[in-house]
Parts: C-alpha cells; sequence; structure tokens
C-alpha cells in the first residue's frame, strides 16, 4: 500500500466517523463536532494529494486546506453561537425536542 | 508507510470514535481534542508545518474552547433522558457505513494508480507568504471579510434579544 492509500483510507475512516456523529447523536453540540470531524478528514485528503501531487511547489493543497481551517472556524464561531440561541430560548439542545418552526 | 503513521492515524481514529460515542459531552470535547491534535500531528508527518500549526492554533486554540464554553453554558440540558442517541441511530449509522464502504473502495481499487513515495516538497513558511500576498490575494481579503461578519454574526445571534425576560 502507498503512503498516500494509507492518508486517504485514515481521511475516509474519521470522515464515516465524523457523519456517523453528526447523523446519531441528540446534541447539537456533537452534532457540530462531528461536522468539525468531516471538515478536519476533507482538509487531511486536500494535503495528502498535495505532499504526494506532481507540483507540490504551486502550494494548492496547502492554501485550499488553511483558508477551509479559516472558514471552519467562522463556521463553528455561528453554530455554536445559534445553540446557544436555542438553548437560551427553548431550554434544551437536545435536536430530538426541537420539532417546531414557530417560536 | 512509517509506524509514526500508524501511531497517529490510530490515536485520531480512536479519538474521533470516543468523541462520537461518550455519553458525557465534556468527556467527548476533550476527546475531539485529541483527535484535532492527532490530525495536526498527520500534517506535520505530511510536511505541511503551516497547515499543521494553524490547525493546532485554529482547532486546539480556538474551536475546542468555543465548543467547552457552549457546553457549559448549556449545562441545564444535560440530562438525556432515552440515551444519547437519536431515534434514527441505526439509519444514520447504516448511511456512515455506506460512505466509509464507498470510499474505501474507490482507495483500495485505484491504489496502483496513486502515485508512489515523492521527495518531500521543499517549501517555507516564506513561500507560503509570498502566495498568500501574491497569487491568493483575493481569497484571502474574502476570508477576512468572512471573518467579520462571522463575527458579528455571532454576537448578534447570541446577544440577549430586547424584551426577552429569560
Amino acid at each position: 500500500m502507498t503512503p498516500l492509500a494509507g492518508y486517504l483510507l485514515v481521511a475516509a475512516l474519521v470522515f464515516a466517523i465524523g457523519l456517523a456523529g453528526a447523523l446519531t447523536r441528540r446534541n447539537a453540540i456533537l452534532v457540530l463536532i462531528g461536522i468539525e470531524l468531516m471538515l478536519n478528514a476533507a482538509n487531511l485528503n486536500l494535503i495528502a494529494f498535495w505532499r504526494y501531487g506532481p507540483h507540490p511547489e504551486a502550494l494548492t493543497g496547502v492554501m485550499f486546506a488553511v483558508f477551509s481551517i479559516a472558514v471552519a472556524a467562522a463556521e463553528a464561531a455561528v453554530g455554536l453561537g445559534l445553540v446557544i440561541s436555542i438553548y437560551r430560548h427553548a431550554r434544551t439542545t437536545d435536536l430530538d425536542e426541537m420539532n417546531r418552526m414557530k417560536g | 508507510m512509517t509506524i509514526v503513521f500508524w501511531i497517529l492515524a490510530a490515536l485520531t481514529v480512536a479519538s474521533g470514535l470516543t468523541a462520537v460515542l461518550l455519553k458525557n459531552t465534556v468527556h467527548c470535547a476533550l476527546a475531539v481534542t485529541g483527535a484535532f491534535a492527532g490530525l495536526a500531528l498527520l500534517f506535520l508527518q505530511l510536511d505541511a508545518q503551516f497547515a499543521g500549526f494553524a490547525q493546532i492554533l485554529v482547532y486546539i486554540g480556538a474551536v475546542a474552547i468555543l465548543i467547552v464554553f457552549a457546553i457549559l453554558l448549556t449545562r441545564g440540558s444535560e440530562t438525556p433522558q432515552g440515551g444519547v442517541f437519536s431515534r434514527t441511530w441505526l439509519a444514520g449509522l447504516c448511511i456512515a457505513a455506506a460512505v466509509f464502504a464507498v470510499l474505501g473502495w474507490a482507495v483500495i481499487r485505484s491504489v496502483d494508480a496513486l502515485p508512489q513515495q515523492a521527495a518531500s516538497p521543499a517549501v517555507s513558511v516564506m513561500d507560503i507568504g509570498n502566495a498568500l500576498m501574491g497569487r491568493y490575494v483575493l481569497p484571502l481579503e474574502i476570508v477576512a471579510l468572512l471573518l467579520t461578519a462571522a463575527l458579528i454574526g455571532a454576537v448578534i445571534v447570541a446577544m440577549h434579544e430586547k424584551g426577552d425576560g429569560k
């Protein structure tokens, strides 16, 4: 097995774990944690392809990963702000209990 | 395929699994911090020093702290009746397993076409700085705008509403 295949398999596994967390947990914060794991797995793919690709001096993969980290940070801030806002309103972070769109 | 890679891969996957499976949300936050650290070390192992240290700064330094803050601020909700998993957990698990099966199948099938051991790329932080100020200056400015907008948006979303008695 080539090194790149190993990294891609690890990234696929982390992505699947994050997806399972996002789809099965009831706590909204844990769903956000799952989404963060999925984003990180994608970043690992980008950097692995950059490292073993034909033109590493073009820096495309690293730049994509760095911008992706910045966007993920913004997403985490807004997502957790939303969770806190919903908690203040509904007194719960349980997604199964958030079944009304009416405030 | 060095032994370091396998250790880091096992650490990352085990931390990720722990984060998804544990009952206590604070323990989940700790485990996901471990997963972020494992991924940062994998980035360093891939000779992407800048991305690895950015990952440590942003994820372990900021996102993990944010997650812990959110967990502690929503502390009163931590009485999971009927388990921590949602009613449709079996469907979610099946979807995740199917996604992993497809991804793994694609990687295994294309393993012969993937490039072999490549020489370590000689990229310094100065090159990254030059690229950020040259070719990638427009995305950099857009990210700066996005971060400002997200900062203001997060504050406005989480701010107390006027006349909200709660």
